[in-house]
């Protein structure tokens, strides 16, 4: 078995037109900006994309959304140091959103990828980010149902990769990659390493390889956060 | 009505990082917390001698430390408003569902948050102020369920000098009966059984004076004490 490609035109090439894409990471960190990009360069377009966020500058998920290919997006917090891009279409009716509250985004995919199909949690009860949702009551406290919540495709980044999709991550760039892993029909992997099998002790594999269908290697893997100081602009 | 001016409460009130300090005195030692974006990160600041809290941050650290010097910065090592962090001894790192397990699972002890309105039967508007533009919600509707105690941080009063402390809130709810402790620049305000109960006022203000300030009844239960920090 050997799960790894050898470029990211390769890893991304049959992402379709309509689908709905997972894309890891908080912010900038975990984010498989170069996956990102290659995605932006493979032409697919009216993607509905889940991230916790909505970009910021004009790289990795904001440059996705500057080049018109991001039909909605379902996230927590559309909001950064420079959210230009999605304020400016958001604003102009060019781009539908949810607003899902953080750990009910997580929640969502993580049962996306456990095989429930919806769960009660108290989070955002009597709040307008309820309207229209199930309701009820458990042991006298009342709970907002949640639907889960699947993709076609994942793109992730991880630390160490190994052929079977093996994943390990770096401090907290790890955030959503795991549960994105878990919640996509097809989960692509950008790793910093491919190391041989055996290559991560299995005590500390956090993404067992089962979720995992493609790996390709970025060595020093671009930072969002690096390149906004240096004010980059993708394509 | 209030018998003080603006520029008169300016004088009296507490500063922000006294408000962060007054609220530090309240976590005990070994309590796991989790600060909200912004005014609530002071707190960590002002943590008194020989007591240690443990930060939670909802992308996936327990145990982080201050900010790295400039230069210094990892950026995948950061907190939940995207600024640089560094780890302690006994850090951990974990993904978001298990972040919000910790948050919605009752496990946090304290998790102190910033407001526009806290309404005396605990209901707390922080996430949007109705008036268009983009929504952005964050972690805060998860943060307000499941810690033992959700204490406000807040200007008692808004800039036009509007109270905080109202009846029931205008804006739209981040969650419902959810706050347990109010600290503001003037007092320290439970929410208990619908109502707001005053536990401490500055020494400067008169109750009159702080009820005019209030929308809603300050009722008492027990000595009122006189709210005190330092300089800062």
């Amino acid at each position: 078995m050997d799960k790894q490609v050898a470029t990211l035109a390769e890893a991304v090439a049959r992402i379709p037109d309509g689908a709905r894409v997972m894309i890891g990471g908080f912010g900038g960190s975990g984010a498989p900006i170069e996956l990102i990009h290659a995605l932006i360069d493979c032409g697919a377009r009216e993607l509905t994309v889940v991230n916790n966020n909505a970009g910021n500058g004009h790289v990795g998920l904001a440059a996705l959304i500057e080049q018109k290919r991001v039909r909605k997006l379902i996230c927590s917090f559309p909001r950064s140091a420079d959210p230009r891009v999605f304020t400016e279409m958001y604003l102009a009716g060019e781009i539908e959103l949810e607003l899902v509250p953080q750990g009910t985004l997580a929640e969502r995919i993580r049962a996306g990828g456990a095989g429930i199909p919806a769960f009660y949690t108290p989070t955002s009860y009597g709040t307008e980010l309820a309207k229209g949702k199930p309701t009820a009551e458990f042991d006298g406290k009342p709970y907002v149902q949640e639907r889960w919540l699947k993709a076609d495709y994942a793109l992730i980044k991880a630390e160490l990769g190994d052929a079977m999709g093996n994943l390990s991550y770096r401090m907290a760039a790890r955030n959503f990659n795991p549960l994105m892993a878990t919640a996509a029909t097809h989960t692509i992997a950008q790793v910093s390493r491919v190391v041989p099998l055996g290559g991560i002790d299995p005590e500390l594999v956090v993404t067992p390889g089962i979720f995992v269908n493609t790996v390709v290697e970025v060595a020093e893997p671009a930072h969002e956060e690096a390149l906004n100081r240096a004010e980059a602009v993708y394509p | 009505m209030s018998k003080l001016t603006m520029e008169q409460l300016a004088e009296i009130k507490l500063s922000n990082a006294q408000i962060a300090w007054r609220a530090a005195q309240d976590i005990e030692d070994g309590a796991y917390v989790n600060l909200g974006i912004g005014f609530p990160e002071m707190v960590a600041k002002f943590q008194p001698e020989g007591r240690e809290a443990i930060f939670h941050t909802e992308n996936g650290v327990l145990g982080f430390g201050e900010a790295p010097a400039a230069g210094e910065e990892d950026w995948d090592l950061i907190n939940a408003g995207k600024k640089a962090i560094t780890l302690k001894p006994g850090s951990a790192f974990f993904h978001h569902a298990d972040s919000f397990a910790m948050v919605r699972g009752g496990h946090l002890d304290v998790a102190i948050l910033g407001a526009y309105q806290v309404a005396e039967n605990g209901d707390l508007a922080n996430w949007s102020t109705g008036r268009g533009g983009v929504p952005a919600v964050g972690g805060a509707m998860d943060l307000v369920h499941g810690a033992k105690r959700v204490a406000v941080l807040t200007d008692h009063v808004t800039k036009k000098g509007d109270p905080k402390l109202v009846a029931s809130c205008t804006m739209p709810l981040t969650g419902v009966g959810c706050v347990t402790r109010i600290y503001t620049s003037l007092a320290v305000v439970d929410v208990e059984a619908g109502r707001f109960v005053l536990r401490e006022k500055l020494p400067a203000i008169s109750m009159e004076d702080l009820q005019a300030l209030t929308g809603a009844e300050l009722t008492t239960n027990g000595p009122v004490c006189d709210l005190i920090a330092p300089d800062l």
